[in-house]
């Protein structure tokens, strides 16, 4: 194990500062500063906010990994850091600190895939990850299904990220935060809509399934949509306002999740089989949604599929998904990215490794 | 060894000093692609002037005020590097870096002012005595509640003539005035905090609007 590469993960695309450390595989240290409490009086994220706090985060956070790790900066072999995609601001806070680590250490630096380290994380908690597998990535930034042929991207042999399917309008956890406050339930949305939906009933209100219909299906088979659900949602809250009647707060809450739940395991299964791919990962923060994992265990189970979702602390952003996506790199022997590595806040999922 | 950079404004600036001159000086392009230019700026300006990153015992960097992103990509590198090499780490406020060009250049001889570019038709403002001492601001203003005729340096001057008649370079801060203001002691040293002078953007959400 000592002869692993040890290498530090920098994560800065939304309101998350994340430094993790990890050696080949295993995780030695997952920092985590957040600045969600300072974004919730604005019901979401406010870029500058954001990038403000990771730049004061930035330098403790790096310390407290090296400490729960319990190493030096200077034992460090390689930096990893999110480039792309995400909020610029933000994003360019964790690029130039990681930049500064690999130019006073001299050690390589890996500008990498948000995305694309959001599948790698599992790693750290399942192994090796199979090569072809369906990635179903969800949170409140992106809802997307990828085929994985290669976790660090093409290089030149056709393998690699591509996308099968993503949202056409709002991601999937956006939706959970609309619902949330139409709902007087506080942001972040995703565990208060989960915590709520345990007391209700899934099937009590009938939301609509976007992207599902015969002719959706043509054009859009594995793509998702959630706007019209949101929509629904705040129609029939309204309609009930206005009868005066109380709002089942739990019922709604566990139908809303069910259409989410039912549309994103349907379609990732759906792609899964129209490609023979017999690995399903979920990741992203809405991968913690308890209900949305149960599903699709149960479902995946009835096709042959497996599923593989990482614990909840690694399903949101996190440096050591970026960390775990850098080790790969390095074992691969891919060439590190130039100093000059730009922050590209839409930066496509099939760019994993930037030159 | 010093290394010195400044990011608040549109040009990266980085220099080297032995501790007895500036012995490298480079400069970006303008583009406003901080992110991008600082790191390999640096390298290049250590190559030049012959040592490694261990080498050095101190950093300065320019702590605005300037547009945030690009300040932020100084201030996190500066913090980074002062924490990888465990060296401390100086800041210094742009603007009495331009004052202190602007003395040292003799384009100045009595009390003046620096303005820089604020974007959103204002400017960043700081008022020195002869000596580059700052004795007001800086502050962020509109050109017209701070218009003056007595000497303006700096690019806010150049902007807004009709404010700032008699507009004097430099007129973007140097690395290597940085450095030597640091090495010479006469800058004011500063916690590596920035100078940000404006609150964040952000609006509170009103009550979601009804969609029936
Ligand atoms: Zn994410």
């Amino acid at each position: 194990m000592r002869d692993e590469p040890l290498v530090l993960g920098i994560e800065t695309s939304c309101d998350e500062t994340g430094v993790g450390i990890v050696r080949g595989h295993t995780l030695l240290a997952d920092a985590v500063a957040s600045s969600v409490e300072e974004h919730a009086r604005f019901g979401g994220v406010v870029p500058e906010v954001a990038s403000r706090a990771h730049l004061e985060a930035m330098v403790p956070t790096i310390d407290r990994a090296c400490e729960t790790a319990g190493i030096a900066l200077a034992d460090v072999d390689a930096i990893a850091v999110t480039h792309g995609p995400g909020l610029a601001g933000a994003l360019l806070v964790g690029v130039a600190s990681a930049k500064a680590l690999a130019l006073g250490l001299g050690k390589p630096l890996y500008g990498v895939n948000h995305l694309a380290s959001h599948v790698a994380v599992d790693q750290l908690e399942h192994g090796p990850l199979p090569e072809p597998c369906l990635a179903l990535l969800v949170s409140g930034g992106h809802s997307s299904l990828l085929r994985v042929t290669d976790i660090t991207g093409d290089h030149g042999d056709g393998a690699g990220v591509d996308p099968m399917g993503a949202t056409i309008d709002d991601a999937a956890g956006e939706a959970f935060d609309k619902v949330a406050r139409l709902l007087g339930l506080p942001f972040p949305g995703g565990p208060h809509i989960d915590r709520a939906a345990r007391e209700g009933d899934s099937v009590a209100i009938d939301f609509p399934r976007g992207l599902t219909s015969r002719r959706d299906l043509e054009r859009h088979r594995f793509d998702f949509s959630f706007s019209g659900l949101k929509t629904a949602v705040a129609r029939w809250v309204e309609a009930r306002e206005r009868s005066g009647e109380p709002v089942p707060v739990a019922d709604v809450a566990a139908s809303f999740q069910e259409a989410v739940c039912d549309v994103l395991v349907r379609k990732a299964l759906d792609a899964a089989q129209a490609d023979g791919i017999e690995d399903l990962m979920i990741g992203g923060g809405v991968a913690a949604n308890s209900r949305l994992r149960a599903m699709a265990e149960e479902r995946a189970a009835k096709v042959g599929v497996r599923v593989r979702v990482p614990r909840p602390g690694l399903c949101t952003d996190n440096g050591a998904m970026v960390a775990a996506l850098g080790s790969t790199m390095v074992a691969r022997g891919r060439t590190p990215s130039s100093l000059g590595l730009p922050a590209d806040s839409s930066l496509p999922v099939t760019d994993v490794l930037a030159s | 060894m010093l290394l010195a950079f400044d990011t608040a404004s549109p040009t990266v600036t980085v220099a080297v000093h032995d501790g007895s001159d500036v012995v490298a000086e480079l400069a970006g392009e303008s583009g406003m692609r901080h992110g991008e230019e600082l790191a390999p700026l640096i390298d290049r300006a250590l190559r030049r002037a012959g040592v490694v990153p261990a080498d050095l015992s101190a950093i300065a960097v320019g702590v605005g005020p300037g547009p945030f992103t690009g300040l932020r990509v100084g201030l996190v590198t500066a913090r980074t590097l002062g924490h990888v090499l465990q060296v401390p780490v100086h800041g210094v406020c742009s603007l009495d870096v331009l004052a202190i060009h602007a003395v040292a250049a003799a384009v100045v001889d009595s009390p003046f002012q620096v303005a820089t570019d604020a974007r959103r038709k204002e400017v960043y403002l700081a008022s020195y005595d002869e000596r580059a001492r700052r004795v007001d601001g800086p502050v962020v203003e509109r050109p017209a509640v701070v218009a003056t005729d007595a000497p303006v340096v700096g690019e806010g001057a150049a902007l807004y003539p009709d404010a700032f008649p008699n507009a004097r370079g430099p007129l973007r801060p140097s690395a290597g005035y940085l450095a030597r203001a640091v090495v010479g002691e006469y800058a004011e040293i500063l916690d590596p905090e920035p100078l940000y002078l404006r609150r964040p953007d952000a609006e509170i959400p009103r009550a979601p609007k009804p969609v029936s």
